[in-house]
């Protein structure tokens, strides 16, 4: 049964100011818990804003380090869950479910990845 | 080139059997509420199926599938169940009377959905069931994997497993099983016997080799899916999270256990970087939760998995906290004696004070009938005699030992290591 990690990336720019609503995270907790009950969740987690955060670079020998926000990506990575489902069709499933629980002025990309099993 | 993205094909036949797959244990766990019977409720929830197929593409996907299915299932069921009472009246009009039906609940929320599935895992693993019916209904029930699948990891013919479930069923419904969690005097047992079930599976899943079809040693994960199924079900029993506790761990050896040409790698051996630190610390939390709930004496699961921590803990083998193994296996040997938890005593023993004495508890088992053709007593046997020195006697036991396994790879080693002897 392969994993999958799902990045979930949003555009910080065009994002709610005040965050998700109370609703929403009423409705993403139940949902959070339904699939942890499923057996399936394995680890999920948001993060903090890309201002908090930094990326290294190894570039031409040289390392260099950017402290964010990202303002030249539109879109960035606010959270991730990885997951084990019998198949991808499964993870998108509950993939789409979880984007379902926002509400409509929100805009998601949640990129599902199998884990590379050796 | 970047891929044009396209409408999302929920209402294809495909997606929505991934739908069903995902629902198919709590639909068949609400509906035999309603009609007490799971070969009845299973077939309920495939006309629900076969109703989605028809229309979902045809008026579009609902927006809460799960919900329509469950719905569409129970309606059917609430039918059944009126029919059946008409039928029993009508009967009861000519002279004769049926047994009174439960009237059906109406649909719950989710606590009452996790207490039918609860039931359903309590009836597939009933003791009134023979342990392949008990393994091959969890499987398919709630495991959610079809009877082909069933078939091909445990390597019997599929008409095999097909008649094992059609006869489990028809046990369930004629010995008037209730559907219901035990919560009497006999539920410690009961849930041992759901939590052996998905260690069996486990296991047998863990005992397949790489050259195996890839559905037997993905047995593990499906019996890792049930257990963190349960242990989300019933949060106060210790012994399922001990049970957690211990196939996480030894599911994060999973990547070390076979080397590059898939002949298996023993413990001792194994490369601990390669250990899954995710499920380790999976393993540690369901381990602390474990002993939060427990009270008392600790039981057989929490013990193993206590031991799996041991291992998961320590950076070789040589690091391993032995007197702690060997205390623990002390405990379980206590708790529910049996002569392989002995042998695994002895190999703690004789990691914690030498083979010496180690090799007087392995040889007071070597007239044990039932581990007459366990290979790993011969080979524990030899690796102590090894250790002392005692080459010759080594040999003979580890060719008794390459004699007995059933797993070729297993037989390679075992054979090395006598040659090895000299």
């Amino acid at each position: 049964m392969p994993r999958f990690l799902t990045l979930i990336r949003i555009d910080e720019k065009n994002a709610p100011a005040e965050g998700p609503s109370p609703e929403l995270m009423e409705r993403m907790g139940a949902l959070l818990e339904e699939i942890t009950k499923a057996g399936v969740m394995l680890d999920t987690a948001g993060l903090t804003p890309t201002s908090e955060g930094s990326r290294v670079t190894w570039e031409g020998g040289q390392l260099s380090v950017t402290d964010g926000p990202f303002t030249e990506s539109k879109e960035v990575i606010g959270g991730y869950s990885i997951s084990q489902c019998k198949d991808k069709a499964e993870a998108i499933e509950w993939t789409k479910r979880f984007l379902s629980t926002h509400e409509d002025y929100w805009t998601i990309t949640a990129e599902v990845r199998q884990i590379a099993e050796d | 080139m970047t891929a044009q993205p396209t409408p999302d094909p929920s209402g294809t036949g495909t997606a929505i059997e991934t739908v069903f797959r995902i629902e198919s244990p709590r639909i068949i766990a609400g509906v035999t509420r309603i009609v007490r019977d799971v070969g009845i409720a299973e077939e309920l929830a495939q006309d629900a199926l076969v109703a989605a197929l028809e229309q979902w593409p045809r008026d579009g996907v609902p927006d809460n599938p799960g919900a329509w299915l469950m719905a569409t299932a129970r309606n059917r069921a609430v039918d059944l169940v009126r029919r059946r009472e008409n039928y029993a009246r009508k009967l009861a009009e000519i002279g004769r009377s049926l047994p009174d039906e439960a009237a059906p609940q109406e649909p719950a929320d989710p606590d009452d959905i996790d207490d039918d599935l609860l039931r359903l895992v309590f009836t597939a693993c009933h003791p009134v069931l023979s342990t392949e019916a008990r393994t091959a209904l969890t499987l398919r029930l709630l495991g959610g994997l079809t009877t082909a699948e069933i078939a091909r990891a445990f390597l019997v013919p599929e008409p095999t497993v097909a008649q094992r479930i059609v006869r489990a069923k028809r046990t369930l419904a004629t010995r008037n099983i209730a559907f219901e969690v035990p919560y009497g005097p006999d539920r410690e047992a009961r849930l041992g016997s759901v939590l052996d079930v998905i260690y069996l599976i486990f296991n047998e899943g863990y005992a397949a080799t790489a050259g195996d079809d890839w559905l037997r040693p993905s047995l593990c994960e499906d019996a890792l899916r049930l257990a963190r199924v349960l242990s989300s079900l019933m949060p106060k029993e210790p012994e399922v999270h001990g049970l957690t506790a211990l196939l996480e761990f030894q599911a994060s050896r999973t990547a070390a256990r076979t080397g590059p040409s898939g002949e298996p790698v023993l413990l001792k051996e194994q490369n601990r970087a390669r250990w899954n630190r995710m499920l380790i610390a999976r393993g540690v939390a369901a381990l602390g939760r474990a002993e939060a709930a427990s009270s008392g004496a600790p039981g057989p699961y929490l013990l193993q998995g206590a031991i799996a921590a041991c291992h998961a803990h320590a950076y070789s083998y040589e690091e391993t906290d032995w007197p702690r193994i060997a205390v623990l296996y002390g405990l379980l040997a206590a708790r529910s004696p049996s002569p392989v938890v002995e042998l695994n005593r002895a190999v703690a023993v004789s990691m914690a004070e030498g083979p010496s004495e180690a090799l007087p508890l392995v040889d007071a088992l070597t007239d044990d009938p039932a581990l007459r053709d366990y290979h790993l007593l011969p080979s524990v046997r030899a690796d102590l005699l090894s250790r002392l020195g005692r080459t010759t006697e080594a040999r003979a036991e580890f060719e008794r030992a390459a004699s007995l396994t059933r797993n070729e790879r297993e037989r390679e080693l075992l054979l090395r290591r006598a040659a090895e002897q000299s």
